[in-house]
């Protein structure tokens, strides 16, 4: 297609995730088929029935300097660590861009909870006169957002979607609106989680959407196995720097690809449970082809959002089967990283970029036994090995308690 | 009762590790706002610590009018002991 002024492409990629400190060595190990997933060794994990975790694979301490750390939440260090990484990479920062016309989107599921529940213990303990004076900006669900307004200097607005575990991909779709809105000149989105905390952690137990997997930790995520048992929670943030395309062409920016159309959709169904049949993310992936002009039969590869959760991955198959159908290479690298939450759709969207870049579609790791569910089975699902393929347009789909579905589409530049 | 010297001390300890200023920054004429980037949460925080390592509470209206390094210094001197 030719390219129009309203364009958007991707300029910068970040990310500090389970499975790497930084975008490259994240990548290297998913296509090497490595797991973040490993089980708590702390004392409190005892009486939890879901004991695994995915942590970062290096603390932001060692990128963000102790004064500075101590003042934001570990969502908005993970946020900052991510972003910096996608600005420098980007080069927007000396592109002359007016800091008025620079903008920040980024999303969070929970946000600063481990600030909110660590400032709890202080008040129990040592009454309210000792609670932290940064304890509401570093727990507010904007922190994230606005630490990186902070770190970049943006002076064009800093928001903060907050769709559960959509979040990160409806930053993206904000960011994508901004632009050809003419909003902004540059947005830099993405999506920040960090609450690896019993809380949290007892909360989506009780809700059995946690894998009890406890004695097999890297096989403990396993998407669209007939054995999966729930997701496993993980922590980081991914970021992507969005600019028109003729202002990246003009510069001579690197793009890695275009954020070609996305949709949004709400079930209208059920608080938490997804709709049987993935109504609404069907109807989701659906707008975002519309909106990037091309048909289900352009589409090569779907990142799945797959969190081997039993209803919400087969719930998922039915909407891509539905809506794209059986051609496209179909992964879910959820497998390996756990679940990011408010991060996982702008970290699974730089995985799409990837993928176009490289013409490889990563491998779904654990799957054993193909689910028998017949959506599951019609679906061309990547096993194992990551596949050499040729495509030109890629998929990313990301849901949230809520009822909350997102769909991205991304092309090659 | 901590001599002046002593107060010094403590006070770039506490400095040093609520707002990162370099020990031999924290000298009686520097203001904390001017000259060494501490915000009005830092000094909260601050005060806090003051109160933890001398026992001497600063009350929130005597906290908006200690500027400087000095000023903290003469109030924990006057409050302590």
């Amino acid at each position: 297609m030719p390219v129009t002024t309203t364009d958007v492409v991707v300029t910068g990629l970040g990310a500090t995730t389970p499975l790497g400190a930084d975008v490259a060595s994240t990548w290297d190990a998913l296509l090497t088929g490595r797991s973040g997933v490993t089980r708590i060794t702390d004392a409190w994990v005892d009486p939890f029935p879901a004991k695994l975790v995915a942590r970062l694979a290096q603390e932001p301490s060692e990128k963000i300097d102790r004064v500075r750390s101590r003042r934001l939440d570990r969502s908005q260090q993970v946020a900052v660590v991510a972003a910096e990484e996608a600005w420098s990479d980007s080069g927007a920062g000396d592109a002359g861009y007016d800091a008025l016309r620079i903008a920040v989107v980024i999303g969070t599921g929970i946000g600063g909870a481990m600030t909110l529940l660590d400032q709890d213990d202080i008040l129990e303990e040592k009454g309210p006169k000792r609670v932290s004076p940064f304890t509401i900006p570093m727990l507010m669900p904007n922190g994230p957002a606005a630490a990186v307004g902070l770190a970049i200097g943006a002076r064009g607005g800093v928001h903060a979607p907050v769709s559960a575990c959509a979040s990160g991909a409806e930053a993206i779709r904000w960011g994508l609106d901004m632009l050809r809105l003419d909003r902004a000149d540059v947005v830099l989105v993405g999506g920040a989680e960090a609450c690896v905390h019993p809380l949290p952690m007892a909360g989506f137990a009780s809700m059995r959407a946690m894998s009890t997997r406890n004695d097999d930790p890297e096989h403990a995520s396993r998407p669209f196995d007939a054995g999966r048992d729930g997701f496993v929670l993980a922590e980081g943030a991914a970021c992507l720097v969005l600019e028109r395309a003729d202002a990246a062409k003009a510069r001579g920016a690197k793009v890695y690809g275009t954020v070609a159309g996305a949709g949004a959709t709400s079930d209208g169904s059920d608080l938490v449970a997804p709709h049987p049949e993935g109504e609404g993310a069907q109807r989701a992936i659906g707008a975002a082809l519309r909106d990037a002009g091309l048909s289900a039969s352009d589409i090569g590869h779907v990142n799945a959002h797959a969190t081997s959760t039993p209803v919400g991955d087969v719930a998922e198959a039915a909407a891509i089967l539905g809506a794209i159908g059986d051609h496209a290479a179909v992964t879910a690298t959820k497998s390996q990283t756990g679940h990011l939450l408010g991060a996982a759709g702008a970290l699974e969207s730089v995985f799409c970029l990837l993928a176009l870049r490289d013409q490889v579609v990563p491998g779904t790791a654990n799957i054993e036994q193909l689910d028998d569910a017949a959506a599951v089975q019609a679906l061309d699902i990547v096993r194992g090995e990551p596949r050499k393929a040729t495509f030109s347009a890629a998929v990313n789909d990301s849901f949230g308690f809520g009822g909350h579905n997102i769909a991205l589409v991304f092309t090659t530049a | 009762m901590s001599s002046t010297a002593e107060i010094q001390t403590g006070l770039a300890e506490i400095l040093e590790e609520v707002a990162g200023v370099a020990p031999a920054d924290a000298t009686p004429e520097k203001s904390f706002t001017e000259d060494l980037d501490v915000d009005s949460l830092s000094m909260v925080e601050i005060a806090t610590a003051v109160e933890d390592k001398f026992g001497v509470a600063i009350p929130d209206d005597e906290l908006g009018g200690i500027k400087t390094v000095g000023d903290a210094i003469s109030f924990i001197e006057k409050n302590n002991g």
